[in-house]
Order: C-alpha cells, then sequence, then structure tokens
C-alpha cells in the first residue's frame, strides 16, 4: 500500500475551488517535488494530506489512515507526518532545544534527559549543535529554517511535506537549507516538497509533480518533466522560472 | 455637630483606602476567572462558544456599572433568598464586571499571536489545549501584562462605586467625612489626592511594561 | 426562591422613565460635544502648542485619569461652592463630564495625529501643497480615521457613566430610577429595567457609530 493516497481530492474555499479532482499516491522512499504557480494550489495539496484543511471531495489516505474521515485520529497523524513551513514557525518564546522537543515531550511523554539527547542528536543533522541553547531571534533565517527541519525529524516522521521553505531566504542562505533536505532523503525519508529550485528538484527528486489551476496538470520523472513538458501551460511555466 | 477637618481625618482616609484596595484586588482575582474563562471562549474553535463569550461582553460594558451594583445588591437575596452583605454584592458585581473587561483583553491578546503558531503547534500533533497552554498562552502573557496593568486603574477607579450601596470604601469614607466637617473641597481633594497616589504609579508602570515590550519586537 | 416579580408598577411610570432617558441623551451629547472640543484644543496644545501649555494639558489629562469621575463630580458640585462657585446639579454634571471626556478625548486625538508619519507629511510638502492642503488631506483625514473607532467607544463609555450624576440628584434615568425605587419598593425590577434601558442606548449608540463609520470610510 502506498504512504500517501489521494483519490479525486476537492477542495473549496467558499465558492473557489482550489482543489479540483486531485489523485496522487506516493511510495515510501519517494522524493516528490510539486511546482505550479503561485495559487496552483500547493499549499492547500500538503495542508489537506496531514489534515490542516479539511476536504470537501475524494478521500486522503495517509499510512493506512484515512485523514479525510470525519473522527479521523488527527494528532496520531500529525505525529507521523512533519511539515516545515515558508515562514518558518518556530516557537519565539523557547529556545531551540524546547522548540525541538515540545511535541516529544507533551505528545509523547519522553523525559527531560532524553529529550535534549533527542534535540542534540537532530541538530547534529542539521548542523546547528552548538546552538541548542540558542533562541529563534539570535538566529539567520536559514539557520531557524534548519531548526525548524529538525524540530520536524525529531518526532521521527514517515513522511516529510516542506512548503516553499527556501523561498523566504536570501540566495547565500538557501544552500545550506537544501543541502540539509538532501541529506534528510539521502536517509530515505519520503518527502513531498513543494519549491522553485528547479535544478534542486532535478537532482533530487524521484518524481516532479506540475499543479495548475487546482489540478496535476503533468506528472512523471524529475528528468522528462522538466525537459520535455508536454503541455503549453508547463512550458510556460518553466520558461517563467528559469529566466 | 461640625468639627474640623484635621490631620486624623486624612488618616482616617487612608484606613479607608485600603478596603479601596481589597475591593480592588477581590475584583481583580473573580474578574480574573470570568475574565480567562471569556477569552478562551471567545478563541475557542466552537462557534456557540464564542457567541455566548461575546454577548456577556457586550450585555455586562453596554450597562453602567451602578447599574450591575443595584441588580446585583437587590437580586442576589432574591436568588439566595438570604440578605448579602455590601462586601459580597460588590466583590460579585465587581467581579462579573472586570471579567468582561478582562476578557476582552485577554482575547485581543491571545489573537495577536499569529495564526501560524497555532498552526505549528497543530502539526506537530498538539491537541488545542497543549498548543494553547506551550505555544498562545506563554507568548500572550508577556503582551497582556501592560493593559492588564491599566485595566488594574480602572478598578481601583470603579471601586468607587461601591459607595452607593454602603460599601465603606474612600469615596464613601470622603463622604462621611464631609457630613462632619463639612469641609468638602478640602475632604475631596484629600480623596482625589489618594487615588492619584494609588492610580498613577500603576499608570506610569504600564506605560513602561508597554514600551518596553515594543522595543523587544 | 420564592419572590414575586412586579412589573407593574414599573409600568405606571413610564413617562417619568421616558424624562429620564432624555435627560440622560441630552447629558451624554452636551458632553461628547463639550469632551470633543476640551479634546481637540487639548490634543493640538499637546503636540504643537509651547512647552509649558504641553506640560498642563499633560498634567490635566493624568489628574483626570487616575481620579474616579464621581470624585471629580462631587468636587464640582460640593467644592467649587466653597470657593463662591454654585452650581445647580445638572451644570456641575455638564461641566464635570465634559472635563472627564476632555482629558480621554485629548489622548486619543493626540494618539491620532501621532500616528500619521512624518514622511507623509513631507511627501505632502514635496508634492507642492501648501501647510493647511497637507493638513487637511494628508494629516486630518488618516488621523479621523484612526480616531474615530476609538473616540466612538470613549462616547458610548462616557454615555453610561452619565449615571454617577445620579450621586448629586441630577434628574437623569438613574435618579428617576432611584426615586421609583423609593416609591415602588421594587428595587430589582427598576433596576433591572432601567439597565436594560441602558443596554439598548448603547447598542443604538454602537451601531450609529458604525453606520457613521461605514458611510464616512466605505468598506473597510
Ligand atoms: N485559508 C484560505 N481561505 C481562502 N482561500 C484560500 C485559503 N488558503 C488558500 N486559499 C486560496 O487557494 C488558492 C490556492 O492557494 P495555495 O494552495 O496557497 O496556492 P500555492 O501554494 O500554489 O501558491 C489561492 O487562490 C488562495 O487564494
Ligand atoms: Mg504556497
Amino acid at each position: 500500500m502506498s504512504l500517501v493516497e489521494l483519490k479525486g481530492v476537492v477542495k473549496r474555499f467558499g465558492t473557489n475551488t482550489v482543489l479540483d479532482d486531485v489523485s496522487m499516491n506516493v511510495e515510501r522512499g519517494e522524493i516528490i517535488a510539486v511546482i505550479g504557480r503561485s495559487g496552483s494550489g500547493k499549499s492547500t495539496m500538503l495542508r489537506c494530506i496531514n489534515g490542516l484543511e479539511p476536504v470537501q471531495g475524494g478521500t486522503v489516505v495517509v499510512d493506512g489512515e484515512t485523514v479525510s474521515a470525519p473522527g479521523a485520529d488527527l494528532r496520531a497523524l500529525r505525529q507521523r507526518v512533519g511539515i516545515v513551513f515558508q515562514s518558518y514557525n518556530l516557537f519565539p518564546h523557547l529556545s531551540v532545544e524546547k522548540n525541538i522537543t515540545l511535541a516529544p515531550r507533551v505528545v509523547k511523554g519522553i523525559d527531560p534527559g532524553t529529550a535534549r539527547e533527542l534535540a542534540l542528536g537532530v541538530l547534529r543533522r542539521v548542523g546547528l549543535a552548538e546552538k541548542i541553547d540558542a533562541y529563534p531571534d539570535q538566529l539567520s533565517g536559514g539557520q531557524q529554517q534548519r531548526v525548524a527541519i529538525a524540530r520536524s525529524l525529531a518526532m521521527q516522521p514517515k513522511l516529510m511535506l516542506f512548503d516553499e521553505i527556501t523561498s523566504a531566504l536570501d540566495p547565500e542562505l538557501t544552500g545550506e537549507v537544501l543541502k540539509v533536505l538532501e541529506q534528510v532523503a539521502a536517509e530515505g525519508m519520503t518527502m513531498i516538497l513543494v519549491t522553485h529550485e528547479m535544478g534542486f528538484a532535478r537532482r533530487v527528486a524521484t518524481r516532479v509533480v506540475f499543479m495548475h489551476q487546482g489540478r496535476i496538470w503533468e506528472e512523471g520523472g524529475a528528468r522528462e518533466v522538466l525537459e520535455k513538458p508536454r503541455t503549453p501551460e508547463l512550458a510556460t511555466f518553466l520558461d517563467a522560472v528559469l529566466h | 455637630m461640625i468639627r474640623e477637618f484635621a490631620a486624623i481625618d486624612v488618616y482616617y482616609l487612608l484606613l479607608a483606602a485600603r478596603w479601596t484596595l481589597a475591593l480592588t484586588a477581590l475584583a481583580f482575582v473573580g474578574g480574573g476567572l470570568f475574565g480567562i474563562v471569556v477569552a478562551l471562549m471567545r478563541v475557542s474553535p466552537f462557534m456557540p462558544l464564542r457567541a455566548l463569550g461575546a454577548a456577556y461582553v457586550n450585555v455586562v460594558q453596554g450597562i453602567p456599572l451602578l447599574g450591575w451594583l443595584f441588580v446585583f445588591f437587590f437580586g442576589l437575596p432574591i436568588l439566595a433568598s438570604v440578605q448579602v452583605s455590601s462586601w459580597v454584592a460588590a466583590t460579585v458585581a465587581f467581579s462579573f464586571y472586570a471579567g468582561a473587561f478582562l476578557g476582552e483583553i485577554w482575547r485581543g491578546c491571545l489573537q495577536a499571536i499569529p495564526r501560524q503558531q497555532w498552526e505549528a503547534g497543530a502539526a506537530l500533533g498538539l491537541g488545542f489545549g497543549e498548543q494553547l497552554r506551550h505555544v498562545i498562552v506563554p507568548q500572550a502573557v508577556r503582551v497582556a501584562i501592560p493593559p492588564t496593568v491599566g485595566f488594574l486603574v480602572q478598578l481601583i477607579k470603579n471601586t468607587s462605586l461601591g459607595a452607593v450601596i454602603g460599601f465603606v470604601e474612600l469615596t464613601r469614607e470622603g463622604q462621611l467625612t464631609n457630613a462632619a466637617t463639612y469641609r468638602p473641597f478640602t475632604v475631596y481633594i484629600a480623596v482625589a489626592a489618594i487615588y492619584f497616589a494609588m492610580c498613577f504609579p500603576l499608570t506610569q508602570l504600564s506605560r513602561r511594561l508597554e514600551r518596553r515590550l515594543r522595543v523587544a519586537r | 426562591m420564592n419572590y414575586r416579580f412586579n412589573f407593574r408598577d414599573i409600568w405606571a411610570q413610564t413617562d417619568f422613565i421616558l424624562e429620564g432617558i432624555l435627560v440622560t441623551l441630552a447629558l451624554t451629547v452636551v458632553t461628547m460635544l463639550s469632551g470633543l472640543v476640551i479634546g481637540t484644543l487639548g490634543a493640538a496644545a499637546r503636540v504643537h502648542g509651547p512647552r509649558w501649555l504641553s506640560t498642563m494639558v499633560a498634567a490635566y489629562v493624568e489628574v483626570i485619569r487616575n481620579t474616579p469621575l464621581i470624585v471629580q463630580l462631587f468636587l464640582v458640585f460640593f467644592g467649587l461652592p466653597s470657593a463662591g462657585i454654585r452650581l445647580d446639579a445638572m451644570t456641575a454634571s455638564m461641566i464635570a463630564l465634559g472635563i472627564n471626556l476632555g482629558a480621554y478625548s485629548t489622548e486619543i486625538i493626540r494618539a491620532g495625529l501621532e500616528a500619521i508619519p512624518r514622511t507623509q507629511v513631507e511627501a505632502g510638502r514635496c508634492l507642492g501643497l501648501s501647510g493647511v492642503q497637507v493638513f487637511r488631506h494628508v494629516v486630518l483625514f488618516p488621523a479621523i480615521k484612526v480616531i474615530y473607532p476609538a473616540l466612538s467607544s470613549q462616547f458610548v463609555l462616557i454615555m453610561l457613566a452619565t449615571s454617577v450624576v445620579s450621586q448629586i440628584s441630577a434628574p437623569d434615568l438613574f435618579h428617576v430610577a432611584s426615586i421609583i425605587q423609593s416609591r415602588t419598593f421594587r428595587d430589582f425590577e427598576i433596576y433591572a429595567v432601567v439597565s436594560g434601558i441602558y443596554l439598548a442606548l448603547a447598542l443604538a449608540m454602537k451601531l450609529g457609530f458604525a453606520a457613521i463609520h461605514h458611510l464616512a470610510f466605505g468598506r473597510r
């Protein structure tokens, strides 16, 4: 069974249909790059996958749990599905350690000693072990985003969602975050990432999904989609982002 | 018999100011409890609770404090079938009244925390209560302190109306002193000065805290 | 609870209650106007006035905001006669309420004036507008937009606060209530009814101010 199964998903905000019959399967270990113009529904699709947005039609199944069912255990689901946002969303009142260990302590009930070890472990993976006692406002944007990734990793998720996590960063900080992503990918994590970094998508993604007007317009292997667009919409889009 | 206004009268006024402060403290504790409930109701994901909270605030804030004092003073005995002291009536009325204002202040502070913070908590698997307790409230408290101190000033001044249901605090003591000495100007200047001495430092504190908060951002 | 509510005696006093409502409304309108005038002058003095005047206005605002209205009222009504100034209850009420609202309005209007960034004024001057034109188009309208919500809720608060004038027997709605109370001994009922009337007045004011806001500033 696939890790993620979207079947005919429909999402509306009022009368605005934002996801229109979206179907997609993601296997374990896959790395999906989602591309598309602003407003095409990329973020909304990610948010539907971890139940931050309820859907109006179709089904969303993640790791055997039907997210779109009325009584779904979203809290249990979210322990298995991490999400990292464009705007980091670290907790400004908590140190890096506490940011990372809040959910493991509160939700999983691990003890403080183990928690610090856990924090150190994930911080090493993002190369920020020395910042364990810093506060978010003492870190650069790139460092904050890496902490956000570490915070997500600390829940030991089976799936990670990344929503344009380098879009708010200066170009020189983008590299360090992408490097971390690449490494997480190399460790075998299943990932769905919305990105405008085409070079990165080509290098790392096993599959590229192009969204347009709330639909999956084209999908396929990274090379194939990025180099041989079949639809004029994708061709126009690629033209715009590559120049 | 009319006597002279003397130093001893100032002393009595100061003693009465203790009851002003005591009533303020009681009202703040009671109002704080109401206020927490109201603020939480107003940010809850459950619509009827939000509506109920809003209704409470609008009704309390739409009626003069004098009205509430009398409604509780005469209404509580009907409810409880026993006479209640002005202490009880005043404490209940002021708590009820302060709860609406504090609830509104604190709701604003909770809502000042960006929606993304709730969401980041939810995305980590925290439930509503856990998001509130670990993510939202600790941030909101910092924002809440200056306006809460500011409200304390309102409360101190408002307790002066407790006089109308016979609660002897600073203003009532002023009336009594005036009746005995018939020196209204002197007496009420002294009363005003004592209120000012209690309120002004708090006003300044509230301002300073607010400035510090703004700088910290 | 075996109390028997009785609102009939209060119904019989409708005309009297209406008189009280009129007095309360009249007091509110007069207070709003005088508070607005004092507040505008006070804010102008605070922002543009010479230092001594600005300091004096600041002191006035602090003294008023850190003492209870009822004590201010007692000072005007009971205190001033010993300085040879004798006022009837209505006049004393209007003076005390106006002075009180004036202090709050001064602060609100000052904050509104200071909310307009200096760069806006400079930009206006750079476009060749005169001082008066800048004030009208760049300062005044945006400032009113900032001031309006705070000021209109202050107006509702002062309407409710006019009830304290009952304590010096000015014939407002709340004083009417206390007279009806002593006539009918229906303590709870009369205060519940009168409270309901204040609530209706407050809601009507809020709606009115919201409507004006909508007309003046459009959707936004
Ligand atoms: N909370 C919301 N309420 C109303 N409309 C929304 C909301 N979130 C997103 N939308 C709308 O959904 C559409 C898709 O948004 P989004 O998924 O954020 O696009 P993308 O991430 O591809 O830029 C947009 O038209 C946006 O305006
Ligand atoms: Mg997006």
